[in-house]
């Protein structure tokens, strides 16, 4: 069931909350105070790799008839367009460079190599999803407006087709993002302003005619003789990236014991409610390094949450301060496998298809043991 | 006015004209004719096209992978060297990139940005090298100021090779062209760097017309430029020094004007040094009633008036807050803790732009009020004049 009281839900008291925000907003004092070159260099050196891996990649792909070249190009183009997109852009974009005050890492400015234009990627992620993160009706980014991912989201026939459109989804990812800022939901339901639905529609069919033009026409050309090969190896570098932003997006959010929250939980929300939102709505997953960087730190979701804008490759230095935190305050934290958590996603997507306590979707939610037994406690002295 | 380092990424930002940038393109990156060079103005004519290629960038962002200088979208410069001038001050020489035009006045000021532990910071300086027809560096020359992180970091921690950021020159203070025939300069301290790129400029011409530079500075050894402006005395029988140093003889009295230039009331006057100097200045020539032939160099803002105060939101951080009419949009901003860009914080070199979505603002320094939506305001310089939005 949705919380409609986070501190409730998590048996702090209001005191043991507010404690805790100034516990996470020292945190990010510390981490702040000490950004210096080190991280600028990082971001700079990450930028130049991701630029010369792409260069590289175009250069290769002009022998793309060669299957080795076609292979390598692809490659290595499937991982710039992955740089690019998360640890580059989604970064820079959230603000996490800014301090540096360079106008040409700055996420007034970013604009990244994908059909969404980056205003409107600003405001349907920075905005709405970091702000209103897993409340239901408030974040579109659950179910994305066609997926049904939990219990708390009201079952529609078009659900059954749920483990359909994940996959549709997940391919054609970057299509799905660029269509987000439109709120389907929204559209479906007639609250769209036309007015602004035309403007986000211009401005998107303007990016999505440079992109699909660069990678679908102008580079296949470049190669003269080899538009075919050239063309399928680019089709391909961005069904690499679509398929792993997803995997990345979707392990961070639906895994088993994340939390979704109703709309009065944002009554008088304080800070350390909201940090305490974000970190029960968010899951990490482990991985080795370079898997990290892939994933632009996203496999730190619960620390991205709680400060999206600091660097990511702060992250981890950060996740040892707030899992201990959370250990102290009882406070779940989800952590576990990509592969595991991917399964727990795919198993809900598919469950989720029949509407609850129907077909294959009779079983009714596990129960932290502990926490119920806590609650019963406390329900015992209460009385 | 020039190309400042604003946040725009849309359109390459090339100056029209520039003969250097447009050739250094033509030489290096396409093999375009003369006929491309010739047609300057269009710069560089395979840049449409490549930006298809390169698009969401610019071709500029992969060249500069190549020279760091190949970049046009945001100006920059090496440091060739740098060069010390007294115990506290030194002339660093850069050559610019891309986009850079050399066609600046002798007396005009750039701004630069610097890198410092990861964060560009930014000031604006005074060209001391005299714009050139054919010209590959350009020069500044930096007192080290006691409280100044930046000026000390110029003068002793640039090194060669070093990358900056860069701002098109700019400014009213230059040598007009032809220049008058009696001009008087009074400077004090690094006050004298516009000036000898006025006096550069006159030299090498030879049209120094009767030119009194009266100049203070602490000791002898605290004199910028002390042997070449000597070297002008001897050469140019027209051109007479007056060279004082405060700590025997104290501040320049303006009452000793009339022994030290007697027909300073015949002279267009030029000058630039500390706060004190340009204020007696301004009220000596104001009180002979020719407030008309004095230009002043000003460094650093000075706000004469006050906004009405409002409440502000920074739109893209959340932040809220109800300013005085006294501070600026960008304190207030940093006080909340929101990244504002900053660069010169006195109104020079526009890095602080942001847009504001609704309201009204004023300018510290005219009192100038500006109202509407989705302007650009700098923050720097400007305080609220009511209650507005800012996209920060």
């Amino acid at each position: 069931m949705a919380v409609s009281d986070v501190k409730e839900y998590a048996h702090l008291t209001q005191a043991q909350v507010e404690q805790l925000g100034r516990e996470f907003d020292a945190i990010r004092k510390e981490i702040e105070d000490s950004l210096g070159e080190d991280d600028a260099a990082y971001i700079r050196k990450m930028i130049t790799l991701q630029r010369r891996l792409a260069v590289a990649a175009r250069v290769t792909l002009f022998a793309s008839a060669f299957p080795p070249a076609w292979l390598a190009g692809t490659a290595m183009l499937g991982v710039a367009k992955i740089l690019e997109n998360i640890e580059i852009g989604h970064n820079v974009m959230h603000g996490q460079w800014d301090w540096m005050n360079d106008p040409e890492i700055h996420s007034t400015t970013w604009e990244w190599d994908t059909i969404q234009p980056a205003d409107q990627w600003r405001h349907s992620h920075n905005y709405i999803h970091h702000t209103f993160t897993n409340v239901l009706g408030r974040d579109n980014d659950v179910g994305y407006g066609i997926l049904r991912v939990t219990r708390d989201q009201q079952w529609r026939p078009a659900h059954i087709g749920n483990p359909v459109w994940n996959l549709l989804l997940a391919t054609l990812f970057q299509w799905g993002v660029g269509l987000h800022d439109l709120d389907i939901e929204a559209i479906r339901t007639g609250r769209k302003d036309m007015g602004e639905l035309r403007r986000q529609l211009k401005q998107l069919g303007r990016k999505v005619r440079k992109q699909a033009g660069k990678d679908y026409l102008l580079f296949p050309l470049l190669t003269g003789p080899f538009f075919m090969t050239t063309l399928t190896a680019n089709m391909t570098a961005n069904l690499m990236r679509n398929l792993w932003a997803y995997l990345v997006i979707f392990v961070d959010h639906f895994p088993d014991g994340v939390t979704y929250f109703t709309e009065e939980e944002l009554e008088n929300e304080t800070q350390g409610e909201w940090y305490l939102r974000q970190i029960l709505g968010s899951a990490n997953f482990r991985a080795r390094k370079l898997t990290h960087v892939m994933a632009g730190y996203l496999s730190y979701q619960v620390e991205h949450h709680l400060y999206p804008d600091l660097p990511s490759r702060r992250y981890p230095q950060i996740a040892r301060k707030t899992k201990a935190l959370c250990e102290e305050y009882k406070i779940p934290y989800i952590l576990g496998g990509l592969p595991g958590h991917y399964w727990q996603t795919f198993r809900t997507i598919c469950k989720m298809s029949a509407p609850n306590g129907k077909l294959w979707n009779k079983d009714i939610p596990p129960v932290d043991p502990e926490r119920s037994q806590r609650h019963v406690r406390e329900m015992a002295n209460a009385a | 006015m020039g190309a400042v380092p604003g946040f725009k990424i849309s359109a390459p930002r090339l100056a029209a004209g520039t003969a250097s940038a447009a050739a250094a393109l033509a030489g290096v990156a396409v093999t375009a004719g003369s006929r491309a060079r010739r047609k300057a103005p269009a710069g560089r004519p395979l840049m449409g096209p490549s930006a298809r290629f390169t698009t969401p960038l610019l071709p500029d962002d992969y060249l500069q992978l190549i020279n760091p200088l190949w970049s046009a979208r945001e100006l920059r410069g090496r440091v060739e060297r740098v060069e010390p001038e007294t115990d506290d001050a030194a002339t660093v020489v850069i050559r610019p990139g891309w986009g850079w035009s050399y066609t600046y006045q002798p007396g005009q000021y750039v701004g630069i940005g610097v890198s410092i532990d990861g964060r560009w910071h930014w000031r604006s300086y005074s060209l001391t090298s005299p714009p050139k027809r054919v010209q590959k560096h350009i020069a500044i020359t930096v007192k080290a100021m006691p409280e100044g992180f930046l000026s000390g970091h110029l003068v002793r921690g640039l090194a060669p090779g070093t990358i900056v950021r860069l701002a098109l020159p700019q400014g009213e203070f230059v040598l007009p062209n032809p220049p008058p025939g009696k001009m008087l300069f009074l400077t004090a301290g690094s006050g004298i760097t516009p000036v000898i790129a006025m006096l550069r400029t006159l030299d090498r011409r030879a049209t120094m017309p009767d030119v009194v530079l009266v100049h203070s500075a602490p000791h002898e050894g605290a004199v910028l430029f002390r042997k070449e402006l000597h070297g002008f005395a001897e050469a140019h029988e027209r051109f007479a020094l007056v060279e004082r140093h405060t700590s025997r003889d104290g501040r320049l009295n303006f009452a000793d004007l009339e022994t030290l230039c007697p027909d300073w009331r015949d002279r267009q006057v030029w000058a630039c040094g500390p706060e004190k100097l340009l204020n007696d200045a301004e009220s000596h020539w104001k009180q002979a009633g020719l407030s008309g032939v004095l230009h002043l160099e000003r460094f650093g803002a000075t706000f004469t008036s006050g906004g009405e105060g409002g409440h502000v939101r920074y739109a893209v951080s959340g932040k809220e807050v109800d300013i005085d009419g006294a501070t600026t949009l960008l304190e207030a901003g940093e006080k909340e803790g929101i990244q504002m860009p900053f660069g010169c914080r006195m109104g020079i070199c526009h890095t602080c732009t942001v847009r504001m979505v609704s309201g009204a603002v004023r300018d510290l320094r005219s009192g100038e009020e500006t109202s509407g939506e989705n302007t650009n305001i700098q923050t720097c310089v400007t305080a609220a004049a009511g209650d507005c939005v800012l996209e920060v």
